[in-house]
């Protein structure tokens, strides 16, 4: 049978019974409560239905009764692991809506911490994935003890590890010291050798190529029409980084590559965020280099009470999970009439059951795992 | 190649498409990402016009948000010619200030911003809005031809109460099933909490003593 | 051969099994409560209330202006303003907050309410070792809990510390220097007022007394 609309197959059950399975939301490999309805033949998957809303905590409301600086530390709660992107899709959006600049120095260091962002999310990534599949937690921990050290490179920048609330619309909170700086540096010269040592560990393992090579394959024309972004979209063959696409912030001043994968399947995904950490380096070398003096806050914006003109502006980075963009309407008042986030975790689930029909229920588990959700951002 | 001006957008439309109604909205901040008001007969049709054609080639949906415009009232100030008593007991018609009071009905909408992963440009901005906003909230769903819009799409109906026409599985998605009303309209009231408020409480504590 | 790939990754495992043995850096356990990781400077947990001098009371910063107040995203800050006043560090008259109460089960320590208050008042305290087995009475913080001394916050933000005691330092110098100008300006204004008149009555008929120096009002230091 044919489904028309949704152009795919729908499979009945050749022989035997079909088994309801509900796979969460209490489970160690969902990435978080994150819950879906499996319905099974024998061990091959013929229908899965995800189920979210468990964290649902209504961020969007709450930033409409809120003022515009009050839903700056809400939004380093929707993607909890990446704090600093976040806030910037924020801040990025009320720049466009009330029209304010940023100064040079705060680019760059918004490029700085965006960048460790993404490289502590990858390396996070590929630890749970690695997980999922069974490798009881040592690749995990490798990737957690760089994570800590930039972690608390964020504590010493902003005061908290991980909701850092360090951007601000027009520039950032506080500005970096030279001391700072210096140890981006020397954990930058050692990030190199760290992905060297993480690659080697699993590259050419069996068991992995195994199992993740042609599994949960996402055709090219099926992840565009489906809004997927990200890494998984790059894994499919798409030359779509936002990064490169809009050029915001000073991301046109880098030198750097975006790698592409060919078949869109699991292992493609898992190389796509091993290379992005290779190119994350490189940008951070060079935004390192090249960082200017000077303020790191525009002085004409009023934080407090600020109040855009009646409009609306949509905002979007290349946030580690995907395009993460904030849609803001504003009716003249201190509060926004409409807030909106485009949550690339939950849109990237939309064809989550394409890629696991006809799969063996232990595939969804790791193809779940290379979608890279995270549930505060699919719940908000 | 950069993208058309929001005037040549809807004038190629119009020119695909006749009898589609197509109307521009100006965007009043400096982000200047003007949109377009589609009609619900035509969207579906206008909507696989841009994601097909050779030029705009608008074939990815990013976000598909739900706004919801509740009912206001504007008054005017007329001149009226009324009956008017003078001090003497004399009637004569006069010219009056009287302030009429107009109900504007309010709508829920739907807004779909469109970028083109294949020439890199973008947004495009299509909104659609709803009769009113108590009995008829029905818009055509565009899941059938963005795929990405459909739990968007869901997650619409399920806070504002759009009933897209023509979803594959217009459900809701965030909150649980059984759930009444719609949580991010401007007049929701949330049901009543049963946790005390604490710091309340202690504070009337602290205060008397 | 088949197992290649296996042998390789545990030759990565074993070299950070055997390294954590010599090298630092591999071995990243801290072993809690024994030891303690050091905090940066500028780590932050929730609120506390600053007063200068050693009473609490009488030296508190806050003027329950309340900014803190409308600012919090949470609202988790509590405050009701007294209805007498008393002086500020540089001599002005002003209230001060009668009730103060943080609910620290509600506060997200975001650091808007230290960002946005005028008068140095309110700063983010580092103690993390909070927990306590009352889950309502004891989550709610009040001034008596939350008022610290200048001195233990010198002590755990050094640098924020002397940059803010620095600024104190300077602005209560402008503002005694502004009062003194004010009072030696009133001085003259009245010494020129007692030397005219004095000329201009005698000149009539001498008896009257000469008008008495107009005092403006300056507050003691």
């Amino acid at each position: 049978m044919r489904d028309a609309l949704l152009d795919r197959d729908i499979y009945e059950p050749e022989e035997g019974e079909i088994m309801e399975v509900a796979m969460g939301p209490h489970h160690p490999s969902t990435h978080g409560v994150f819950r879906m309805d499996v319905k099974l033949e024998g061990e091959r998957v013929i229908k899965l239905k995800p189920v979210f809303g468990y964290l649902h905590r209504n961020h969007e409301k709450i930033a409409e009764n809120g003022a515009y600086l009050s839903a700056i530390p809400y939004t380093d709660r929707l993607d909890y692991l990446c704090s600093m992107t976040n806030n910037w899709g924020y801040v990025m959006a009320v720049e466009k809506l009330a029209g304010l600049s940023v100064p040079e120095r705060a680019e760059y260091l918004r490029v700085i911490v965006a960048e460790l962002t993404r490289f502590q999310n990858h390396a996070g990534l590929i630890g749970f994935l690695l997980q999922d599949m069974g490798a009881s937690g040592t690749p995990l921990m490798y990737a957690f003890r760089e994570r800590e050290k930039v972690l608390d490179l964020f504590e010493s920048l902003s005061g908290a590890r991980m909701m850092c609330n360090y951007m601000r619309f027009g520039g950032l909170r506080v500005d970096a010291t030279k001391e700072w700086l210096d140890e981006v540096r020397s954990l930058v010269t050692r990030l190199p050798g760290f992905v060297d040592e993480f690659e080697a560990l699993l590259r050419a393992n069996e068991i992995l190529l195994a199992r993740t090579q042609g599994t949960g394959v996402l055709p090219r024309e099926l992840a565009i029409n489906a809004s997927v972004t990200g890494p998984m979209l790059r894994a499919s063959g798409v030359n779509y980084d936002i990064r490169k696409v809009d050029h915001y912030g000073v991301y046109d001043r880098f030198n750097f590559k975006v790698p592409l994968g060919e078949h869109g399947d699991v292992y493609d995904r898992y190389m796509m965020r091993l290379l992005e950490m290779r190119e994350t380096v490189k940008i951070l070398e060079q935004a390192l280099r090249d960082i200017p003096e000077g303020p790191v806050m525009d002085p004409k914006v009023r934080l407090r009470g600020l109040r855009p003109k009646p409009g609306e502006a949509y905002g979007r980075i290349e946030s580690p999970k995907g395009e993460l963009g904030f849609f803001l309407i504003s009716d003249g008042t201190g509060n926004p009439y409409r807030y909106r986030v485009r949550p690339p975790s939950m849109i990237n689930l939309t064809i989550l059951e394409d890629m696991c029909l006809n799969h063996n229920i232990a595939d969804v588990v790791i193809i779940l795992g290379s979608v890279d959700i995270v549930l505060g951002e699919v719940d908000r | 190649m950069a993208l058309p001006a929001i005037e040549e957008i809807k004038a190629k439309i119009e020119a695909a498409i006749p009898g589609a109604s197509v109307t521009v909205i100006q965007n009043g901040s400096p982000s200047a990402q003007h949109s377009l008001l589609l009609d619900h007969a035509h969207a579906p049709a206008v909507a696989k016009f841009l994601r097909d054609h050779a030029e705009l080639r608008l074939d990815y949906c990013t976000l598909v948000t739900g706004v919801d415009w509740p009912d206001t009232e504007t008054s005017e100030k007329i001149k009226v010619k009324k009956l008017v008593k003078a001090a003497d007991g004399t009637e004569s018609e006069q010219e009056v200030d009287e302030v009429r009071k107009t109900k504007v009905p309010g709508y829920l909408e739907a807004v779909y911003h469109l970028f083109s992963m294949e020439k890199k440009h973008g947004p495009v901005v299509i909104r659609l809005r709803t009769a009113n906003r108590t009995d008829d909230t029905h818009v055509p769903s565009l899941t059938p031809i963005w795929r990405g819009a459909e739990f968007q799409e869901r997650e619409a109906f399920d806070l504002y109460g759009i009933v897209f026409d023509g979803h594959p599985d217009l459900r809701r998605i965030l909150m649980w099933e059984g759930f009444k009303d719609f949580p991010m309209r401007k007049d929701y009231v949330p049901p009543p909490d049963e946790i005390p408020d604490v710091a309340a409480q202690a504070a009337g504590q602290e205060s008397h003593a | 051969m088949l197992g290649e790939g296996i042998i390789q990754g545990l030759v990565e495992t074993a070299r950070n099994f055997f390294g954590s043995y010599v090298e630092k850096d591999r071995l990243t356990t801290v072993q809690y409560p024994e030891e303690r990781n050091e905090l940066p400077e500028a780590s932050r947990n929730f609120p506390f209330l600053l007063f200068d001098g050693p009473d609490p009371e009488a030296g508190l910063r806050c003027v329950a202006c309340q900014i803190c107040e409308k600012e919090c995203p949470p609202r988790c800050i509590h405050i009701e303003k007294s209805k007498d006043k008393k002086p500020d560090f540089v001599g002005k008259p002003q209230a001060y907050p009668a009730v103060f109460n943080i609910d620290v089960s509600v506060c997200m320590s975001c650091q808007i309410c230290v960002e946005v208050c005028p008068f140095d008042a309110i700063r983010m305290d580092k103690v993390y070792e909070l927990s306590t087995d009352d889950r309502f009475r004891g989550l709610l913080y009040t001034k008596k809990e939350l008022a610290k001394s200048n001195e233990y916050y010198q002590q755990i933000h050094p640098v924020e510390a002397a940059e803010t005691d620095e600024r104190r330092v300077k602005e209560a110098e402008e503002a005694r220097a502004k009062a003194a100008a004010a009072e030696a300006a009133a001085k003259a204004k009245a010494a020129a007022a007692a030397a005219a008149p004095p000329a201009a009555d005698a000149s009539t008929n001498g008896a009257a007394a000469p008008a008495k120096p107009a005092e403006t009002k300056v507050t003691p230091q």
